[in-house]
């Protein structure tokens, strides 16, 4: 049996449609050209990111992890104490930021995967709350609830200089659509059908021989490293940051981005952080009862959609596709026999032909 | 850290007097919050995560009865049915229809409740800070043991809480409708099938449950400040609670619960700014080697 490589099908068109949002987002702010539109799409990049790689656990593996912001704060935190030590330069930072908080992920990991559902929920959420914790208390490194105060420095590289709020964007935006093709590609790799396969029947999994805890562990690495890439965008843009990354309440957002927007498509998460977004900046904006608001616009889409709002539209053009097959099978249907009766005749004479020489 | 002030406190017979009776309270009143939260799930299979959103709302109910009528008894009574029915709403109107779906819908219609329990108080009594005050009744001077001193206040706390651990335990080990109740909780379709009204003793588990958080914030009103937000802390240390104490299983709660509390108390003199970290590491270690938690049934 031949081995699927990286070339797989339908890998053209995931990277023309990552290029395609690429150029949508980069062309964006060109048409556009407020701040205000630049920054809301940066908050969506870096907690679209959050939100996207919880999914490789909620909604591909079947994890249903309640810490998961804690390596959007490693990553913030990783990065910019490296910036403001001043000796590496911004790249480098970012990928030893990726590099740590995926050994993080990887010691956390290798002892949460180990428990079953709500139990696996809670103690990834015990970890968060401790490496909350540790950032509220170790003050001397981590400026404590302050946050990290000073600033980031951003020295150019390679000719960029992310001073310039345009490059910046543009930087983040590659970024974004990199780790995108990353998380495309694992979740439609043999590793990612493998996880699709412990999510429904964990014990099939393992009778045919898949190591399930290993499996499980390297997509909770693999999350956990993109989660920091969420957080590095994110300080890199409010050039600081603060132990709320890494509190309980974040990871609850990313959760309920995951839910708005639905667990089944691959970019559902991106359209839930897009919507919370949305709904963040204009219930702020038209009302102080932003709870209220918030709170009954979950519990329509809950219990009135019963999923999430990607989702519900999928299933819902799904099922109108199926609908109008169906109505036009039904139409077709007599020609068709028609034709089918046609083809039939003279088969048949010729059968009678044969069945009457025999006789 | 500070380990040297915690072995002077120990060593010292008021200052440990002061904390172990901290500790009793901080205890007693996740225990409350705890026990229901743990007999929600022990019986439904759910978790409440607005539990403290209802521990908020039984803190303002007693606030208002106590300020309307001038009675802590009226209080404590606003505070345990008014929750008890807020409880039984919720129920009814909201999570029986998240029943046997994933852990995530029922996370986030509970989620979108606080968020409207906590606007709704906001809207109602203010975003301030409020204080119910001591009611007269225990205005009594405090109790000296060892040098240290007990507010009166704090030993009727303890009290009811006991009361109200001991009357959960009979009720539910003692009694038929307990006997039904733990039934219920292996095998539904049964007891409905022996013609027992199975919706409405879910109904009457999950309002019990929410009479306990009820009861805890009508107990904690007159000590601790009112705020839209004091559901919040109360419900992760409740789970804290619960999952060291083992899920469904009060007694495991009681245990948890002190063990909690006194870390609270204790741990404020030795390592103040480490508190949180210790209760998630104990928690932590205790979903390592036993994850049924202490007193839990081993899962099947």
């Amino acid at each position: 049996m031949r081995r699927p490589g990286l070339l797989r099908p339908g890998l053209l068109r995931d990277a023309l449609a990552g290029l395609a949002l690429l150029a949508v987002l980069l062309v964006l702010p060109l048409l556009f050209p407020q701040p205000a539109l630049r920054d809301f799409l940066i908050y969506t990049i870096a907690y679209g990111l959050l939100a996207m790689s919880l999914n490789l656990l909620v909604g591909l593996t079947g994890l249903v992890s309640f810490g998961h912001a804690a390596y959007f704060a490693s990553g913030a935190y990783a990065f910019g104490l490296l910036m403001q030590s001043g000796r590496v330069s911004l790249p480098l930072a970012m990928l030893a930021a990726v590099a740590g908080t995926a050994l993080l992920a990887l010691v956390i990991g290798a002892i949460c995967v180990r428990l079953k559902a709500i139990y696996f929920s809670f103690i990834t959420l015990a970890f968060q709350m401790f490496i909350h914790s540790v950032i509220l208390t170790w003050v001397s490194l981590t400026g404590g609830d302050q946050g990290l105060r000073g600033g980031i420095p951003r020295p150019p590289f390679l000719g960029l200089d992310l001073g310039q709020a345009g490059t910046l964007y543009g930087v983040c935006a590659v970024l974004f659509v990199a780790c995108l093709g990353i998380m495309r590609q694992v979740t439609q790799s043999p590793f990612g059908y493998s996880l699709r396969l412990i999510r429904d029947n964990p014990a099939r999994a393992a009778f045919l021989g898949l190591d399930v805890l290993r499996m499980k562990l390297g997509i909770f690495v693999l999350a956990g490293a993109m989660a920091s890439v969420g957080g590095i965008i994110l300080a890199l843009f409010v050039s600081g940051a603060y132990p709320e990354f890494g509190f309980w309440t974040t990871s609850g957002e990313a959760i309920f981005m995951i839910m708005l927007g639905g667990t089944q498509l691959f970019l559902g998460p991106l359209v839930g952080a897009l919507l919370l977004q949305t709904l963040n900046h204009y219930v702020t904006v038209y009302t102080e009862h932003h709870g209220l608001v918030l709170g009954t616009v979950i519990l329509v889409i809950v219990l009135g959609l019963r999923r999430g709002v990607a989702d519900f539209v999928h299933e819902h053009l799904g099922e109108r596709r199926a609908a109008r097959a169906a109505s036009a099978r039904a139409a077709s249907a007599p020609t068709a026999s028609a034709r089918a009766e046609a083809a039939r005749g003279p088969g048949e004479v010729r059968l009678d032909g044969v069945r009457k020489g025999t006789t | 850290m500070n380990l040297e002030a915690l072995a002077a406190c120990v060593a010292s017979a008021s200052c440990a007097v002061t904390q172990v009776s901290t500790g009793l309270i901080v205890g007693t009143l996740l225990f409350l919050v705890a026990a229901g939260l743990s007999l929600i799930f022990g019986v439904l299979g759910v978790i409440n995560f607005a539990h403290g959103a209802f521990y908020m709302l039984g803190a303002y109910f007693a606030f208002s009865a106590y300020t309307l009528t001038g009675s802590f008894l009226a209080a404590l009574a606003a505070g345990a049915l008014g929750v008890a029915a807020v409880g039984v709403a919720f129920e009814r109107l909201i999570m029986s229809r998240v029943y046997g779906r994933d852990l995530l819908m029922q996370l986030l219609v509970c989620y979108a409740v606080i968020l409207i329990l906590d606007d709704g108080v906001k809207i109602l009594y203010g975003g301030e800070y409020r204080l119910m005050g001591m009611p007269e009744a225990f205005a009594a001077p405090p109790v000296e043991v060892a040098g240290g001193f007990i507010p009166a206040y704090y030993l009727f706390m303890v009290g009811m809480a006991l009361a109200a651990g001991l009357a959960l335990w009979l009720g539910i080990n003692r009694t038929r409708t307990g006997k039904i109740v733990r039934a219920l909780a292996i095998n539904p379709q049964m007891v409905g099938a022996l013609g027992i009204n199975t919706t409405l003793l879910y109904a009457g588990v999950f309002g019990l449950g929410s009479l306990l958080a009820g009861v805890a914030g009508a107990l904690a009103a007159p000590i601790r400040t009112l705020t839209p937000g004091m559901g919040l802390s109360i419900l992760i240390e409740s789970f804290i609670v619960t999952v060291i104490g083992g899920m469904g299983s009060i007694a495991g709660a009681f245990l948890a619960a002190l063990l909690i509390g006194f870390t609270r108390a204790f741990g404020a003199i030795g390592f103040p700014l480490f508190v949180d970290g210790t209760m998630f590491a104990i928690m932590a270690l205790v979903l390592m080697l036993k994850p049924s938690g202490l007193l839990g049934r081993e899962a099947a």
